[in-house]
């Protein structure tokens, strides 16, 4: 097992103050080695887009530490830290259609994180590093004299792909990238990440609804309801065997694309109040190698058989 | 056009047997928008047909035309889009040819109701849900404010809100959005309409949420003997609402059939490609198939067929000319030369052929 490229250990993030107080995520933890991707599954809601910020950054942590290739970067940073940080987690968005700037040409938009970071030492290095950067996400060079709408969804979401991939990341955060595009479209750029991941070394925590989907790109999947990831497996195990009732009702909600199957299909709603964590508080437990899920002791038997 | 129109009142045909049991049937509709100047032929002579208790899905990319088409039922086009060629016949009246509002308001609401894909922009937030629905109520049914109090009442019942009582004064923003969804699908349904018109209802939510209001619709048009036409890109919806299917590509309808007929049988190569390119039919390690270029602009004249310059199986004919619908069976039809008689035999993709094995075993079930 290769070393972690990041590791979070507890953290939770809260939102207002004093009595307002709201824990979005409640003492999550997980590792992403390198070359991996780590998909993080819930509803709207539960806290996996805050996640995703809390590495970035944006929101600060309650408690608990992000490390990333050996430092903690939820303490204080040094402005060089603080700079090389930025620059190896990059963020992809949802909806190509809003996060792209309207009136910059798609030039400024892939180069402004090297402006930003004078990451050239002159112009034709810049142009040279945006060019390279628009054919490995399938566009052409010419396409940077243009404007975001003269672009198509899939195309819209290339260029935010391209301008993460300028930076050089190490890690990349992917908002639901494919969410917003349509069948035809999500394809291609599924097959263009899983190309970059190889071609890059990049690792991705992939943030997403959908189960689908999901299976097919990653390699560990994390299921976060309500703040509290409760079940961690390698990817095919939690479709084989999803221990959780949260992980299973979550599967069965996701619609099959085969008349037969999906009209037999019969769907389970997730209840919470079925814990017996009056009783017994529920702990993190390895139930089978690399199969993490959130129950008590009795449960777990339960869950096994 | 407008001589025509003065009687649709005393013409809509309202005794079923008349008609048999298609409600609607859609031909040869081409729908022009005019944008700047530019002309762009959204539907390029669509034609649909939905027969009374069934459930039709209309499946296709972003700008393929398939909300367009939906909202020519209902006469709730943009103001810059005219219906320039066609017929859509409902009971007897041709909808392409109404033009006046008041006789739209006669259908549209009480006849054909729509549910959009947004909850949050589909109310009106500064007015309690409990209103709005007894708003529709008032108009369409013509009932007294404390009788459209009960029956508004009575409808989020229907939806599955819990404690109507109380939620009936609540506004908009105090739901969450699978529950603002159930208040859209209560205000159209308030009326008891013939035809629920839903325009991908669950984009907006997330997979747990729209299993449930899937699952409403299915017991709403049980209990009501609704007919829907469904609109969606996502083919495991579809797989699950349909009875039957239409594949739209660049303003056409270029495959039709029962929803065992498409998922097993298809015969156009969009509809394989779609099929193909589902994540759920991935193997890891591999490329997923992933259909090649954009769809065609519609600001232009198509020649032939429009689906050839992404098509591995394009014909030399497919550049040229324009291809027929094809009958393959009473209710299979497909746009594509693939089916003439001196076309060559292709096979479809062995993914498509073997979806179910392949299904079973990504699945698990």
């Amino acid at each position: 097992m290769s070393e972690p490229l990041i590791s979070v250990k507890n953290i939770s993030v809260d939102f207002g103050s004093g009595k307002k107080r709201f824990r979005a995520v409640d003492h999550v933890s997980f590792d992403i080695r390198r070359g991996e991707t780590l998909s993080l599954v819930g509803e709207s809601g539960s806290g996996k887009t805050t996640v995703g910020r809390a590495i970035l950054r944006i929101y600060p942590v309650a408690t608990g530490s992000i490390t990333f290739k050996g430092t903690d970067i939820t303490k204080k940073l040094t402005s060089s830290e603080q700079r090389d940080m930025c620059r190896r987690i990059q963020m992809i968005f949802q909806d190509p259609m809003a996060s792209l700037n309207e009136r910059a040409k798609i030039d400024y938009i892939v180069s402004e994180g090297l402006y930003n970071f004078k990451l050239f030492k002159n112009e034709a290095e810049r142009k040279e590093k945006v060019m390279k950067a628009l054919l490995e996400v399938g566009l052409l060079p010419e396409f940077a004299s243009r404007f975001p709408h003269e672009f198509s969804g899939g195309q819209r979401q290339r260029i935010g792909i391209a301008r993460a991939l300028v930076m050089e990341p190490e890690l990349l955060v992917a908002d639901e990238p494919i969410s917003a595009l349509d069948v035809s479209i999500r394809a291609q750029v599924i097959n263009l990440l899983n190309r970059l991941k190889e071609s890059h070394g990049l690792s991705y925590l992939f943030i997403a609804h959908d189960l689908s989907v999901v299976r097919f790109i990653s390699d560990r999947i994390a299921v976060i309801y309500r703040g509290k990831i409760v079940e961690l497996a390698e990817s095919e195990r939690l479709f084989e065997k999803p221990l959780h009732p949260y992980t299973r009702a979550l599967l069965s909600a996701v619609p099959v694309p085969d008349p037969e199957i999906e009209k037999q299909k019969k769907l389970i709603v997730y209840d919470p109040a079925q814990h017996p964590y009056d009783k017994e508080q529920p702990i993190w437990t390895e139930a089978e190698p690399g199969h993490y899920v959130l129950t008590s002791a009795s449960e777990l038997d339960k869950w096994m058989r | 056009m407008k001589t025509n129109n003065t009687n649709i009142k005393m013409k809509l045909d309202t005794s079923p047997k008349n008609y048999g049991d298609i409600l609607i049937e859609a031909k040869d509709v081409e729908v022009i928008f005019n944008l700047r100047g530019k002309k762009l032929k959204a539907l390029r002579g669509a034609g649909l047909v939905l027969r009374s208790g069934e459930t039709l899905t209309i499946v296709g990319e972003s700008g393929s035309g398939k909300s367009v088409l939906s909202k020519t039922l209902i006469g709730m086009l943009d103001k810059n889009g005219t219906i320039t060629n066609g017929s859509i016949l409902y009971r007897g009246v041709d909808l392409a040819r109404i033009s006046r509002e008041e006789d739209w308001l006669t259908i549209r609401g009480k006849r054909i109701a729509m549910i959009f894909q947004d909850p949050m922009t589909a109310l009106n937030p500064l007015k309690k849900i409990g209103e709005q629905i007894r708003e529709v109520i008032v108009m369409h049914c013509g009932l007294d404010a404390r009788a459209s109090r009960t029956a508004a009442l009575e409808m989020l019942e229907k939806v599955g809100i819990t404690d109507p009582e109380r939620r009936y004064e609540q506004y908009p923003h105090e739901f969450s959005g699978g529950m603002r969804q159930r208040v859209v699908i209560a205000t159209a349904i308030a009326c008891n309409p013939e035809i629920l018109i839903c325009d991908e209802p669950t984009t907006a939510l997330d997979v747990t949420i729209q299993a449930q209001i899937l699952e409403l619709i299915k017991k709403l048009q049980k209990d009501m003997g609704l007919s829907v036409l469904f609109i969606t890109h996502d083919l495991g919806v579809v797989a699950k609402m349909a009875d039957k299917i239409a594949v739209m590509y660049a303003g056409q309808v270029v495959e039709e059939g029962s929803v065992e007929e498409i998922f097993y049988d298809s015969r156009h190569p969009y509809t394989w490609a779609l099929l193909a390119s589902l994540p759920q039919l991935g193997v890891k390690g591999k490329e997923l198939f992933a259909i090649k270029g954009t769809p065609p602009s519609l600001f232009k004249e198509i020649q032939g067929d429009a689906f050839a310059p992404r098509n591995p199986y394009a014909l030399q004919v497919d550049f040229y000319h324009e291809p027929p619908l094809f009958e393959i069976s009473p209710t299979h039809r497909a746009r594509t030369w693939l089916l003439d008689a001196n076309a060559p035999k292709v096979e479809p993709p062995e993914i498509v052929v073997k979806l179910r094995e392949h299904l079973k075993k990504t699945t698990g079930r």
